[in-house]
């Protein structure tokens, strides 16, 4: 591998990947699409507003009321610099990319005047999305009696887009779609997918749970009205999400959740609401979480996004390339590292994922088995569940080398091929 | 980590050679139950029978989709509650279900649990405990539906 990245220098910044596991197994994390690690860099600052600046965000006029205010909407501006949004008001946090994704299909379904969806409206997703990116959308179709329609999937795990004149329509409101599969890893043509959906006037939502992490975004020039992601998934704390939407867009939507923080004035009759990002950010947000955010985006900023997605690609080349060895392995998704993230899908003759996630984890590496939230796009490709192992910045050859051999050892254990 | 008490051999045996295999007929209820979180699946048939001491489980049907402690729990299952009378059979259940969430300090009783003992080594990994009792959770609901008289509210 010709790297960009200096790895060993970066895993140093990572504490917990010197674990040690039981049987004195080195821990090989492979399921940073599931969750990343953290640097020593995050951990500090969480650390550090805790024990020194800790007190609610926009309400107190004291010190340290002044200092987590500052902290907290700094974070804000970081984030939005990160991903190229024209205003740092578009920036909502939310606790995850779930609750960002039903924000958007809930007020949907309260909205009035334009973006109101009803009978006969149409919502497009596609077969490859997370539960997360199908169930709000299932929601919001079934209460309002609109139509869910979605793009199938090619045999090499990439959106068919034969018939998107038709699919996408003059009935369309939404268009929802994954920018980069958490299962399949594929990276989906969003721009193609806007343009056609902008010629019908509906609105597009992108889900970059899996993009953000490792590829650099400008959502700008993505062109989408909606782009949702999550701090865990990029080297942040659980427990913060972000919405990036366009201004109009969601000034125009109705309030989320109601409560403090989010109101202009009270009265017991009616209320007026904050304006964004604060109408969208009910109650006392998750301060801690959005400065740790901040703090992940200057980690992978002083890094780099492009040499991280170098890396990724790299890496997940490698990966693909030493998995065709093992013999009895069926990737899901693309088997080539082209327009490809870093998860790989795979299926092993004769051994569950199950057993085989167990047997790697005897051995310390750890792999996710199951359906991956992505049920239907399982069902797509014939099976019920597939090993998933997924890289990031940390991850190196050798730890690629540790998931092959392992796999010859479930290999043996199960006595297959 | 001690694999081996994990996949006993007894366990692998049932994976690869699984008894009562299969949906048949006749069955008095048929259940699905599914592990929301790794997607395993079971389709599970009981058919009782009327015996002077009561019912009696005259057949375990299944068809399952899983890892191999779930295959081999339902295969061993089935081959242990087939002919025992409904009261000894849920009795065998409690046993088991013990077994699965006694994190290991429950020792089994060979006698009554036979190639059940087998997974007593499952209860040391507690992400596996519920591929482990898919198979026995269906049978119990699947028997519960044939012993309880419908409601009048299910009959209409």
């Amino acid at each position: 591998m010709t790297d960009l990245l200096d790895v060993e220098r970066i895993r140093k910044d990572f504490p917990i990947l010197t674990r040690r596991l039981a049987d004195d197994h080195p821990l090989v994390y492979l399921d940073s699409a599931n969750t990343s690690q953290k640097p020593q860099q995050v951990l500090d600052v969480l650390d550090t507003h805790y024990r020194l600046h800790n007190a609610n965000v926009a309400r107190a006029v004291h010190q340290l009321g002044v200092e987590s205010t500052e902290a907290f909407e700094a974070a804000r501006d970081t984030v939005a610099s990160f991903i190229g949004a024209p205003s740092r008001d578009e920036v909502i946090f939310t606790k995850n990319s779930s609750e960002a994704l039903n924000l958007v299909a809930n007020t949907l379904a309260w909205a009035t005047g334009p973006l109101a969806v009803g009978a006969g409206d149409e919502v497009v997703i596609t077969e490859m999305e997370h539960h997360s990116n199908i169930v709000p959308w299932q929601l919001l179709t079934e209460r309002k009696g609109a139509t869910l329609r979605w793009f199938g999937l090619t045999d090499e795990g990439r959106l068919d887009l034969t018939d998107i004149d038709s699919l996408v329509n003059e009935r369309t409101k939404v268009v929802s779609l994954v920018w980069v599969s958490n299962m399949l890893g594929t990276v989906n043509p969003v721009a193609d997918i806007v343009r056609r959906a902008h010629e019908v006037g509906a609105i597009v939502v992108v889900d970059a749970s899996q993009a953000v992490p490792q590829l650099p975004v400008d959502v700008a020039a993505l062109g989408a009205d909606v782009v949702a992601f999550t701090g865990h998934k990029m080297v942040g704390p659980t427990g913060i999400g972000v919405l990036w939407g366009r201004r109009e867009l969601l000034e125009q939507l109705p309030p989320f959740l109601g409560g403090g923080e989010m109101i202009e004035t009270v009265a017991m009759a009616r209320s007026t609401y904050a304006e964004i990002p604060h109408k969208f950010e009910a109650g006392t947000p998750p301060i801690a979480q959005a400065i740790g955010l901040g703090a992940a985006v200057d980690y992978l900023q002083s890094v780099g996004m492009e040499a991280i997605a170098a890396h990724e690609h790299e890496i997940t080349a490698y990966a693909l390339d030493r998995l065709t060895e093992v013999g009895g392995i069926t990737v899901l998704g693309p088997t080539e590292a082209v327009d490809r993230g870093g998860a790989i899908s795979f299926e092993l003759d004769g051994v569950h994922p199950h057993d085989v996630s167990q047997v790697l984890d005897s051995r310390g590496v750890a792999v996710r088995a199951g359906h991956h939230c992505a049920k239907p796009a399982h069902a797509r490709f014939g099976v019920q569940s597939s090993t998933r192992a997924s890289f990031y910045l940390y991850t190196t050859p050798p730890e690629v080398d540790a998931l092959i051999d392992g796999l010859h050892y479930v290999k043996k254990y199960f006595r297959v091929g | 980590m001690d694999l081996n008490a994990l996949y006993q051999e007894i366990i692998l045996d049932h994976y690869k050679n699984p008894l009562h295999a299969g949906l048949r007929e006749p069955y008095g209820a048929e259940v699905r139950h599914v592990n929301p979180t790794c997607g395993d699946e079971v389709t599970l048939r009981v058919q009782l029978a009327e015996s002077a001491d009561g019912p009696v489980v005259h057949d375990v049907s299944y068809d399952a989709v899983g890892c191999s402690i779930s295959q081999a729990s339902a295969s061993v299952m089935a081959d242990l509650l087939i002919g025992k009378p409904v009261a000894e059979a849920m009795s065998v259940h409690e046993d088991f279900l013990a077994l699965m969430q006694g994190k290991g300090q429950v020792v089994p009783d060979e006698e009554r649990l036979e190639d059940g003992v087998a997974f007593a080594g499952v209860a040391k990994f507690p992400a596996r405990v519920k591929c482990a009792l898919l198979a026995w959770m269906a049978w119990k609901d699947a028997t519960a539906q044939v012993t309880t008289p419908l409601t009048e509210e299910e009959v209409r």
